[in-house]
C-alpha cells in the first residue's frame, strides 16, 4: 500500500457528507445504502490505484484556507480594476505578453500558481513550462503587479509538498 | 429576515451589472486575449456574487451545500477552461495585439 490508511478513512468520511449534502435524505434504509455506495466507491479508487498525493490532496487541508482568502481579496480588486478598464473611455488597456520564473519544486505547486493568474481577471497564463510561465496581462500594471512576485510568494508551498 | 432578502438581492444585482460589464467589455476590447480578461470577470466575481445570493435565498439547506459545490467547481475549471483557450490560441500562432510604448515585452 503507497498510502497511509487515514486517508482511505478521511475519503470514505468526505465521500460519504458530500452523498449526505446531495441526496438530503436522513433516514435508516437510505443513509445505509450511501454507506454502501461511498465504500463501492472508495473499494473501485483503492483497484484504480488513484488514491494519492494528486487526487486526494488531504495534506493541503485548512492550511490553504489563508492562501484561499488572499486569492478572494485579488480577484475582487483585479475585477474592479478591469471593470473600470471596460467603461474608460479611449485607450484604455495596454496588453503585454510577459514571461515570468517559476521556482516552485512540486507540479501540484505550479499548476495552483498558473490557475491564480488566471483566476484574477486581467491576467491570463499562456503557457506553462518546467521553469517560466508566459502570461497575457491587460495592462502593465498587472504586468508589474505580477513581476513583484506578490501572487508567487503567496503559494503555500510548504503545504503542497510530494 | 427582511435584511437577509435585501442583502441576497444586492448580491445578485451586482452580480448581474457585473454580467453585463463583462459582456460589454468582450465588444469593447480589441482582440482575442484581451477579450478573454472581459470574460474571465464574469467568470468569477460576477458567478461568485450570483451564488452567494442564491445561498442567502435558500439558507441553511442541501441546496445551499450544491450551491458551494457549483462554487467549488466553478473555482477550479474556469481558470483551466481560460488557459486551454489562450494555449490553443498561442499555439494556433495568433499574435496577441500588444502595447507597443514597452520596450521589454518578450514575444
Amino acid at each position: 500500500m503507497k498510502y497511509p490508511v487515514k486517508h482511505v478513512i478521511s475519503l470514505s468520511v468526505v465521500l460519504f457528507l458530500l452523498w449526505l449534502g446531495l441526496s438530503g435524505h436522513w433516514t435508516p434504509l437510505l443513509v445505509s445504502l450511501g454507506i454502501v455506495s461511498t465504500l463501492l466507491t472508495v473499494y473501485i479508487a483503492h483497484r484504480m490505484d488513484v488514491i494519492d498525493h494528486e487526487t486526494y490532496p488531504a495534506h493541503m487541508r485548512l492550511l490553504m484556507f489563508r492562501f484561499w482568502f488572499f486569492l478572494a481579496r485579488e480577484i475582487i480588486a483585479a475585477n474592479i480594476d478591469v471593470i473600470r478598464r471596460v467603461f474608460k473611455p479611449g485607450k484604455n488597456i495596454s496588453p503585454q505578453m510577459i514571461k515570468l520564473p517559476v521556482t516552485m519544486e512540486t507540479c501540484l505547486a505550479r499548476v495552483i500558481y498558473a490557475n491564480s493568474i488566471t483566476l484574477t481577471p486581467g491576467t491570463v497564463s499562456v503557457n506553462l513550462e518546467k521553469d517560466s510561465v508566459t502570461v497575457h496581462a491587460l495592462s502593465i500594471e498587472g504586468a508589474e503587479e505580477l513581476r513583484s512576485g506578490r501572487m508567487a510568494r503567496a503559494i503555500p508551498q510548504d503545504y503542497v509538498e510530494e | 429576515m427582511i435584511l437577509i432578502e435585501m442583502l441576497s438581492w444586492l448580491f445578485i444585482g451586482a452580480g448581474a451589472l457585473l454580467g453585463i460589464a463583462g459582456g460589454i467589455g468582450i465588444h469593447r476590447f480589441p482582440d482575442f486575449y484581451s477579450r478573454l480578461h472581459a470574460a474571465g470577470t464574469t467568470d468569477t466575481l460576477c458567478a461568485a456574487l450570483f451564488l452567494i445570493g442564491l445561498a442567502m435565498q435558500t439558507g441553511v439547506s442541501v441546496a445551499s451545500f450544491k450551491l458551494l459545490l457549483i462554487f467549488a467547481f466553478l473555482f477550479f475549471s474556469s481558470p483551466t477552461a481560460s488557459h486551454a483557450l489562450a494555449n490553443a490560441a498561442m499555439l494556433g500562432n495568433l499574435k496577441p495585439y500588444l502595447d507597443e510604448n514597452n520596450a521589454d515585452q518578450q514575444p
